[in-house]
């Protein structure tokens, strides 16, 4: 037996490490290179027991390979709106937006959620690979146009290694996040955010994920990340890896930066149009503006097979013998069991429904496209 | 421990003799590679009559994060897959050794077995990984 394909890892000596690796060495959690960190592909149970919790139950992920950012100052509003392809005028304290860090090309650097805390302070979460590249660009515009000459208009602090950040997500967050809190958050909006404490412990708490699921992202102070996870844990959370990240994101239809996006692919492209504002100015809204009113040549679609054989990055999809598309994202879905996957295909192949074929080294079979998101979770009754 | 029923060769194969047909062989994947693989969703395996080559591509499996090539251990002609893997690829992951096996092969040369690793070999092969 000889790999041939795999997810694929940015290989890095001297990875770091997040506060939760001794705890995910314990639990049996097999680590891998990602991002520049050491970080659980999974546990002992697998990705598709994982997967499986979250879906019906609640998962944990130690998520803290991803940055943390504050921004603050009388100009660090002005600053993000110069950066980010969604407001920060508009953006009450309070809450949390998701949108993408774009270069003048208007080709996605990073795409992030950031939460407003006060009026000139925001707290913004990068990619793990990303946050070297995002923290120089963020860099650059401050010192050229917004703190010109070292005045303190707008600052940046990078806290990654001072804190810690846990995804609990599924189903059943909700109901047991208000036995876990010491105040009650099962109230709290999608997208909005609310300090509070765990046993003690100060955490600031989103309704955000990146699973498909309801839950809550935390983040945690350094020194109480191991105990907060512990709580949870106790709670019947299931530990999760990045495998099980990996396949609830891409169920959920969610854009994975290297994948779906990246320096050289704009936010039309990738169907993410409604987290791009067409009303203010800011580094590459020309071109996505014009690309909004003209179109692209190519655009992401979800795409299914039967069965359990995969699509995977890098794979071409045809349409009688002639390359026409790229899958960028794909897996095996043990929620609709079926084989899914997410790529570009030239714009005339972008109706659902339509057919087209797949090179799966080598064997061809036939795909169909498919509006993402794969699966949407069941509302709630209440 | 690996079993010291069987041999086994540096890509994780496993084959043994068949006890209930002469001249013919079982073989699969080890332990450490269903551990490595993860959760096994689907197996490309060869049909009954083709010929497989020592250490020749004889097919894929598919976790849910990875692809890799399964290789045959020895010279022969496939004479039965294991047809519940089709339906039941988690069966390898549950029983690598066992239930799990991938395909039976009429072999060319009984002596390529005595080329092979013995258990103690691989699980020393292995440990060194």
């Amino acid at each position: 037996m000889r790999n041939i394909c795999q997810s694929d890892n940015i290989l890095t000596e001297d990875n770091l490490k997040t506060a939760l690796y001794n705890t995910h060495v314990t639990l049996g959690g097999r680590m891998v290179p990602f991002g520049g960190w050491d970080m659980p592909v999974q546990y002992p149970e697998g990705i598709l027991a994982e997967v499986h919790a979250v879906r019906n139950a609640t998962g944990i992920f130690d998520v803290s390979h991803m940055g943390r950012l504050y921004l603050s100052g009388p100009k660090a509003t002005e600053f993000l709106d110069w950066v980010l392809t969604g407001s920060a005028a508009s953006l009450r304290v309070g809450r949390a937006r998701y949108c993408m860090i774009c270069n003048e090309k208007g080709g996605v650097i990073d795409d992030t959620i950031f939460y407003r805390l006060a009026e000139d302070r925001y707290l913004l979460i990068p990619n793990a690979g990303n946050r070297p590249a995002v923290v120089a660009w963020f860099q650059r515009w401050i010192d050229e146009k917004f703190s010109p000459g070292g005045t303190q208009d707008c600052l940046m602090e990078d806290v990654t290694d001072k804190t810690g950040l846990i995804a609990f997500q599924g189903p059943g967050a909700v109901d047991a996040i208000d036995k876990i809190a010491d105040t009650p958050l099962s109230d709290m909006r999608p997208f909005s955010w609310a300090e509070a404490a765990i046993q003690g412990a100060p955490v600031l708490v989103g309704r955000t994920g990146y699973t498909g699921e309801d839950g809550f992202e935390m983040l945690v102070q350094g020194n109480d990340v191991v105990k907060v996870w512990q709580i949870l844990a106790d709670s019947g959370a299931t530990p999760c890896g990045l495998g099980a990240r990996d396949v609830l994101r891409l169920e959920a239809g969610l854009p994975l930066h290297g994948h779906e996006i990246d320096e050289e692919t704009s936010p039309i492209e990738a169907g993410l149009d409604r987290f791009v504002r067409f009303d203010k100015e800011y580094v590459g809204s020309d071109v996505l503006k014009g690309q909004q009113e003209n179109g692209v040549a190519r655009k992401l679609v979800g795409i299914t097979l039967p069965g359990r054989s995969a699509p995977r990055a890098g794979y071409n999809i045809l349409d009688q013998g002639e390359t026409v598309g790229t899958v960028t994202s794909g897996s095996y879905s043990p929620t609709l069991d079926t084989s899914i996957g997410m790529g570009y295909v030239l714009e005339r192949y972008v109706e659902p429904g339509a057919t087209l074929d797949l090179d799966i080294r080598g064997r061809t079979v036939q795909v169909t496209v498919t509006e993402l998101p794969f699966y949407k979770r069941p509302r709630r009754a209440s | 421990m690996s079993p010291d029923d069987r041999k086994y060769t540096q890509e994780h194969e496993w084959v043994m003799v068949d006890p209930a047909a002469v001249g013919t062989a079982i073989a699969g994947i080890t332990e450490y590679a269903q551990d490595q693989l993860g959760d096994i969703v689907f197996f490309e395996l060869p049909k009954v009559g083709d010929a497989v080559a020592h250490l020749g591509k004889m097919g894929e499996v598919e976790s849910v994060k990875a692809v890799s090539d399964l290789f045959s251990p020895i010279n022969g002609t496939v004479t039965e897959i294991n047809e519940k893997l089709l339906d039941h690829p988690e069966l390898v992951n549950e029983d690598p050794f066992g239930e799990g096996w991938l395909i039976k092969v009429a072999m060319t040369d009984v002596a390529e077995l005595d080329a092979l690793m013995s258990s103690q070999d691989y699980d020393a092969f292995i440990a060194g990984l």
